[in-house]
């Protein structure tokens, strides 16, 4: 029997913002996740043909922090570079001395009139954020749009 | 917990736990019933527990759950034993609003009025990953970081007499561009002279009804009819990575053991990641003034097109929604310089204040409140018992009471469109999802907020304005 394809996200009603909780057998997954789930909020990124890719490498002084910042290159590399998420691939979750540090190779599209954007994601907060551990891993994430 | 009545349109919740002071909320019972809907109250509760705290943290009647702070929060703190915090002004620093003024009458527009907002919509750049007309050095940016709407005016953007319309005259002097990260300005450079998205607009408006003769005078708002513009956006992606840094920096700094919420993280003010935090603040809400500077100087170009002249547009001021000031307030019987934290908040310094310009010292500050998309607004005047009541602060706009998820459930933007043109205003906009999202139901009575501000003396009512044309990012 073929497994189930678990579910990528879900995107919860939030009054003023944007708001979802994203999942994985593992953490990485569940961060990987998140990534298309904020971008999911902009553009549809399973219409994204991956013809560029971007590392990102990011530190935080705990798996909260880290998200954060994780996602904030979604944020970053959309406005500067005007790319536009794909896929999330070899994403790696390290301890280290002061917390964790996060690898990841993103792969997507430079924006061009093929895309169709929707919605416009600013900031990632820490408000109601969650990560949680129970048959694998939820992270619940509000952003500000 | 415990709130209680103290009259129809002020609540308290009284000092206990850690709270240093207690929370005030004005509203009315009705916008109470919002206000409990969602966290504002237990945020409210949680600034109040925070260190250097004076007097109450105050809700204002437009309120609703922000990130750490409430939205419609304000708080002062001491600057010696007080902190500053990123979550007590927010992402978007200097979201704000602009006003002017026209000689022109609703109907000189007449014929007109499609095709000026059509020519304003290809003027000023709006909408998702829109990037501006103007290409931008770094050292260009960083000059601008200082400088604000000055360095607009210097460059052919509007007029001189703009600047002393503008609070702070469009500059904070604080601002130090060295505080801003690489990745700030890496956003901040596309972005100049952008409206963005969301809840920003930019709107063709007539008075509707003037309620103080005197203020609008001096304001500049003569009679019903009379055609204004106004803007309403931000500090963009620039100020939003500047709160983003500075929340990570104070974090590794301080850590967020004990914190009841991570968004209320902060330094102490005179700390070294204080002050930094401050200066960068103060760079972004100049960069916000710029932008509304460019925006405004596009408008009256578009205006002189296509109506022949940009007479009598004048600007009736400028106010930010999203920030934190070193002012002075008399807390005990006692003048004392405070940092005041405004977080979707209007200053409403009344007559007599130094920092108002001259022209409406008399009067008290014009302080602009933008209704929903398509709604009306109101122009108010800040008064003499706002400084006791609030330090000198009022409400903001409307507040959401739905979310845009669910407003794009239930509205199609092209049928707000179609509505809003029966009603005899034009809508423009980048995303008819956008226009859903924006939807007034979305929104609370922002007639209600601003009757309650009136009726506690937060801002007194001056004139009701109403769109004829909406333009949405």
């Amino acid at each position: 029997m073929a497994p189930t394809v678990m579910e990528r996200y879900k995107i919860l009603p939030h009054t003023a913002d944007g708001k979802f909780q994203a999942y994985g057998r593992t953490l990485e997954e569940a961060f990987g996740n998140a990534a298309l789930a904020t971008a999911s909020l902009m553009w549809d990124w399973s219409k994204v043909e991956p013809r560029v890719r971007h590392f990102v490498h990011v530190t935080g002084i705990d798996r909260e922090q880290l998200l954060v910042k994780f996602l904030g290159e979604v944020i970053y590399l959309f406005e500067t570079k005007r790319f536009l998420l794909g896929k999330v691939d070899g994403l790696r979750i390290r301890p280290e001395f002061a917390g964790f540090n996060l690898e990841a190779l993103l792969g997507g599209d430079i924006l061009s009139e093929r895309h169709e954007l929707y919605g416009d994601v600013k900031a990632v907060t820490y408000h109601d954020l969650k990560i949680e551990e129970c048959e694998g891993f939820s992270v619940q994430v509000v952003v500000d749009m | 917990m415990d709130l209680r009545k103290i009259d129809d349109n002020t609540w308290e919740i009284p000092k206990q736990g850690e709270m240093r002071v207690p929370a005030v909320i004005y509203s009315s019972a009705r916008l109470l019933d919002d206000i409990k809907r969602d966290q504002t109250l237990t945020q409210a509760r949680n600034v109040a527990c925070l260190p250097g705290i004076e007097r109450m943290s105050y809700v204002m009647p437009d309120a609703h759950q922000g990130y750490g702070f409430p939205i419609g929060g304000v708080a002062a703190f001491d600057l010696d034993e007080g902190i500053i915090s990123p979550g007590g002004v927010g992402y978007d620093i200097n979201c704000g609003v602009r006003l002017l003024r026209t000689d022109f009458t609703a109907e000189d527009l007449a014929d007109k009025r499609k095709e000026l907002l059509a020519e304003i919509f290809k003027e000023v750049p709006a909408g998702v990953g829109k990037g501006g007309v103007t290409r931008l050095s770094r050292g260009v940016l960083k000059d601008i970081l200082v400088k604000g709407a000055e360095w607009a005016v210097e460059n052919g953007y509007g007029r001189s007499e703009d600047l002393e319309r503008t609070e702070e005259h469009g500059r904070m002097k604080d601002a130090a561009a060295d505080t801003v990260s690489e990745r700030a300005l890496e956003r901040g450079l596309p972005q100049l002279g952008t409206l963005g998205s969301g809840n920003h607009f930019l709107e063709i408006q007539k008075v509707h009804e003037i309620y103080d003769e005197a203020a609008a005078r001096a304001f500049g708002l003569r009679a019903a009819g009379q055609v204004l513009v106004m803007i309403h956006c931000g500090s963009r992606g620039l100020g939003h990575q500047v709160a983003t840094d500075y929340i990570e920096m104070m974090e590794n700094a301080f850590g967020v053991k004990g914190l009841p919420d991570r968004e209320l993280v902060h330094a102490p003010f005179k700390s070294p990641q204080g002050r930094q935090y401050y200066r960068s603040m103060c760079a972004a809400v100049n960069y916000a003034f710029a932008n509304r500077q460019m925006i405004a100087h596009w408008v009256r170009d578009v205006f002189t097109r296509v109506l022949g002249s940009a007479k009598g547009m004048d600007q009736v001021y400028d106010v930010c929604h999203n920030v934190a000031k070193v002012e002075e307030h008399e807390v005990s019987g006692h003048s004392r310089r405070l940092v005041v934290h405004r977080k979707g908040a209007t200053r409403s310094f009344g007559p007599g204040r130094p920092e108002i310009p001259e022209c409406y010292r008399s009067v008290g500050q014009p302080v602009i409140i933008p209704g929903s998309m398509g709604t009306a607004s109101f122009v108010l005047a800040g008064t003499k018992e706002a400084e006791a009541l609030s330090f000198s602060s009022t409400a903001h706009g409307a507040g959401r009471v739905m979310s845009r998820h669910e407003a794009v459930r239930r509205f199609r933007g092209e049928k707000i469109r179609d509505d809003l043109a029966r009603k005899g205003i034009e809508l423009k906009s980048t995303s008819w999802k956008g226009v859903a999202e924006e939807a007034s139901e979305a929104y609370k009575d922002v007639d209600e907020v601003v009757r309650v501000s009136h009726e506690v003396g937060l801002g007194r009512l001056v004139a009701k304005v109403v769109p004829i044309g909406v333009m949405k990012g």
